[in-house]
């Protein structure tokens, strides 16, 4: 990446806020709401390669996250291999996976691969509940040694104390690695190719792009990251269950985020989930407003729709186009 | 043996319910290509449609089909000229979230209204027992009462002038307009048929087992499979498919644990799509 | 002259529909082919099947050396085969420039983005195109859009170009310079195969004439030699002894 890109310079302040503030202030409930926040960039970010780059929906983004945390835990807990190596792991199971299932499904054009991404997401959950192996709906547990063995042994609440910031950092990390991806594609020949699909496939395909790989590798590479991302989060929680791993709740989150701040745009899905996580922060310490988390989220989605389905950094651009050459 | 012969048939039951579920969706679908998510949210709404009639009321549960279809026809206009109308010619991908989008509206009041918590519908007819095996009447009638609206539909949309106006928008819109069909009014009343039947369908559901708020995407999803099994945008495949997903829910389940049927369903949900997208009873080639 | 394209005995089937049967005709090097025939007479049809669009029923397509009959658009445009759509499908969410890039960046030279982008700049140059480089595809006016089709098959850098119905539409001095572009790009040695329904475009271009009719090869030669073809004007016109008759009752 250019160093003279402004954007190269908005992202470097924004991860150094986020790796920084929690930690000179040692303010651990604002490093677990930043973490939040981190987990719902990366996945916003890797969701957007496939809708906003792509121009494919997928229902069932979340599974990414849940199968890289089980493979994740489980390779820690079962096979008792060290978490950075077990999360690589993890996440190149999942991307190897998303590519052999990619080259299915992506054979469908449209609303016909949405519908298969559902399918997948609550077939991989319903199998996941039955496999005993990874505990089945119990799901699996860490043993407390091993989340104080990571933080360097020694007295428990030091150890931990060390655990939970290191995971910290990491999800900054992976959180930048995700901006710093959708960058890289966006400007690469490979991202010509995606918008070159998302605007007409079958034109993409007669212009020279070899469109079936080029969705595979996309539908690979967006669920890369998340894999990851999901094995330190699942670590960190110290237990795996299906319901919360695969919870279809969050897919769905992911979508109104990236939605909320335009697709197709680098900037916009971090900044739709931060603005989401602020509002459902919100929402949820309201006592009236809480049990309505999903209205307003589901009337928030289909204001975007409706109206500005550029989202909102969409809809600055169109207000002042200058703002595109230094945001993206 | 009888034991799993009954299971298939009382499965065919449930199935010609499910069969009509999916004729809800697959009717949107054909006419104006939206995969309309809403559908399980207008599932749980004919449920609930029905439950809070029954109880205040207290009519006979399968008369009151008719005021839950007309309250379903009432909400798919709503939904189609605030959320369908405006993207029905923009990308698929713009319909398709923003039906979910209403879906989740949908879903969050019912929420806040009624819980997650179970409800039942205190109804049940005497059935018929052989061989120790006993088809309950509930199931018997629910799957004649979808039989015969299904059929109904069919008559409606060959021989009436209403529904040729919604086969002549399928096929093709602007040609329609030319020979002075009103297509966006054929639309929206195609949509809100269709989210109609959802509703009704979703009624005749809690005549058979117990529902919560949540219940409608389960049933959402069972409707996808069986679109899927009979060809997207084709209701009489729709029914066959929905006979399909009830007998091999009736065949498998003597055989295995009862959390390994949603598996096998999605896994067959997948592979199908995958294999055959045009559905397995597709007559002709269709892009 | 070495033959660069040789379709033998081509078929497709739609159900029981044939729409084209058993065509079988060739494009030599630096030539310009006009393919003719009536609406619904399986010209685009036989494009699709030759640029891989649909996989045909039976049949082979040799291109250059190599038998691409079935294979892929994208493997077909590597080859060095390079088409327009009668209907125009512009990327529409991108500039003209960038949909000149898309055609340069995968076309046959598989080159990087910089490289792309001179080609695109060129080529944009060569069909006059360059005044709305940096207009959204969307934006543009049909004629514009026409050329835009142009403009990106040829960033592909082929060998061979098949225009579909590209003058369609177009108004007299709009299809005048659509007809020196053709020309310019003739002579930088790229063959190419034109459907047309506008006589004077094929007369004064083509080399030879192929007319379909029915999904069937109807003649073949040249240009003058086909258009007084009894059967070719019986095809397009109905039986011209017809008048005849209907004087002599």
């Amino acid at each position: 990446m250019s160093l003279s890109k402004p954007f190269f310079w908005i992202l470097v302040a924004v991860v150094a806020v986020f790796a920084s503030v929690p930690g000179l202030t040692n303010n651990v409930a604002l490093r677990e709401s930043l973490l939040l926040s981190a987990v719902s960039i990366i996945l916003a970010s890797n969701l957007n390669l496939m809708i906003g780059f792509t121009g494919y929906v997928n229902f069932g983004n979340i599974v990414f996250f849940g199968l890289g945390g089980y493979f994740g835990v489980w390779l820690v807990v079962v096979a008792g291999v060290n978490l950075y190596i077990a999360a690589l792991t993890g996440g190149l199971m999942v991307s190897f996976i998303a590519f052999l299932f990619g080259t299915g499904i992506l054979r469908l054009r449209g609303a016909f691969f949405a519908l298969a991404t559902i399918g997948i997401a609550e077939a991989v959950k319903a199998f996941v509940s039955n496999f005993e192996p990874w505990g089945g709906a119990t799901g699996l547990y860490l043993p407390l040694s091993t989340l104080i063995e990571f933080g360097g042994g020694g007295k428990t609440r030091i150890a931990m104390n060390n655990t939970m910031w290191t995971v910290y950092y990491l999800m900054i990390g992976i959180m930048a690695a995700s901006l710093f991806l959708s960058y890289w594609i966006k400007r690469s020949k490979f991202g010509l190719g995606l918008f070159a699909i998302r605007e007409d496939e079958e034109a993409a395909a007669v212009l020279g792009v070899n469109t079936p790989r080029t969705k595979a590798i996309i539908y690979s590479v967006s669920g890369f990251l998340p894999a990851l991302a999901g094995a330190f989060y699942f670590f960190k929680s110290g237990l795996i269950k299906p319901e919360e791993a695969f919870d279809l709740h969050r897919s769905i989150e992911a979508i109104v985020m990236v939605m909320l701040g335009g697709q197709g745009s680098i900037t916009g899905p971090a900044v739709g989930a931060l603005l989401y996580d602020q509002l459902r922060g919100y929402l949820l310490t309201d006592p009236v407003l809480s049990s309505f988390q999903l209205v307003i989220a589901g009337a928030l989605l289909l204001a975007c729709v409706l109206f500005v389905p550029g989202g909102l950094m969409g809809w600055i651009y169109g207000r002042w186009p200058a703002l595109r050459g230094i945001l993206e | 043996m009888f034991g799993i012969l009954a299971s298939m048939l009382d499965g065919v039951l449930v199935g010609a319910v499910y069969g009509l579920a999916a004729i809800g969706l697959t009717l949107i679908w054909g006419v104006m290509d939206v995969i309309n998510l809403t559908h399980g949210a207008m599932i749980t709404l004919g449920m609930f449609a029905l439950y809070l009639i029954f109880v205040k009321t207290g009519i006979m549960p399968y008369a009151a089909l008719v005021p839950v279809a007309v309250i379903g026809f009432g909400f798919g206009l709503a939904v189609y000229w605030t959320s369908v109308h405006r993207v029905i010619t923009r990308p698929p991908l713009m319909s398709l979230l923003s039906t979910f989008a209403v879906n989740m509206v949908l879903i969050g009041l019912g929420t806040a209204l009624w819980s997650t918590d179970l409800y039942n519908v205190n109804y049940s007819v005497p059935g018929v027992t052989v061989q120790g095996f006993t088809f309950t009447g509930n199931h018997i009638l629910a799957a004649l009462a979808a039989a015969l609206i299904a059929a109904g539909l069919f008559v409606f949309l060959q021989h009436t002038r209403e529904g040729k106006a919604i086969r002549a928008v399928a096929s093709n819109r602007r040609a329609a307009e030319l020979m002075g069909v009103p297509s966006t009014l054929v639309l929206s009343h195609a949509f809100a048929l269709g989210i109609a039947i959802a509703a009704v369908s979703g009624a005749l559901i809690a005549t058979l087992f117990p529902f919560d708020v949540l219940k409608g995407s389960v049933y959402e999803l069972k409707s996808f499979v069986v679109c899927v099994l009979g060809g997207l945008g084709n209701p009489a495949g729709a029914l066959m498919g929905g006979v399909l997903l009830g007998l091999i829910e009736g065949g498998v389940t003597p055989f295995i644990q009862v959390s390994w049927v949603p598996v096998i369903e999605f896994v067959l949900f997948v592979l199908i799509l995958i294999a055959f997208p045009n559905g397995l009873f597709a007559r002709g080639t269709r892009r | 002259m070495s033959t660069l394209l040789e379709v033998t005995g081509l078929s497709k089937s739609f159900g029981g529909l044939r729409a084209v049967n058993n065509v079988s005709f060739h494009v030599n090097r630096g030539e310009i082919l006009g393919l003719i025939g009536p609406n619904g007479a399986g010209k685009s049809t036989l494009f699709n099947l030759v640029n891989g669009v649909l996989p045909p029923t039976e049949g082979r397509v040799l291109f250059d050396g190599h038998d691409i009959t079935g294979a892929p658009p994208y493997k077909v445009v590597r080859l060095g085969l390079a088409r327009t759509f009668q209907i125009v499908r512009p990327l529409n969410d991108m500039s003209v420039r960038e949909n000149c890039v898309v055609g340069a960046c995968f076309g046959r030279e598989n080159l990087s983005l910089a490289a792309a982008r001179k080609v695109a700049d060129e080529v944009m140059e060569t069909v006059e195109l360059e005044s709305q480089k940096d207009i959204l595809a969307c934006h543009l006016t049909i004629a514009f859009k026409k050329r835009l089709e142009v403009a990106r098959a040829l960033c592909a850098h082929p060998k061979l170009l098949l225009l579909d119905e590209v003058l369609a539409g177009l108004n007299p001095s709009e299809v005048a310079r659509m007809i020196t572009i053709f020309r310019t790009i003739r002579e930088s040695g790229i063959a190419i195969l034109m459907i047309e329904h506008l006589m004077q475009a094929i007369m004064s271009l083509s080399d030879r004439v192929v007319v379909l009719n029915f999904g069937e090869k109807l003649a073949e030669g040249p240009p003058l030699e086909v258009t007084n073809d009894p059967v070719v004007i019986e095809a397009y016109l109905g039986d011209p002894d017809i008048a005849h008759k209907l004087e002599e009752d």
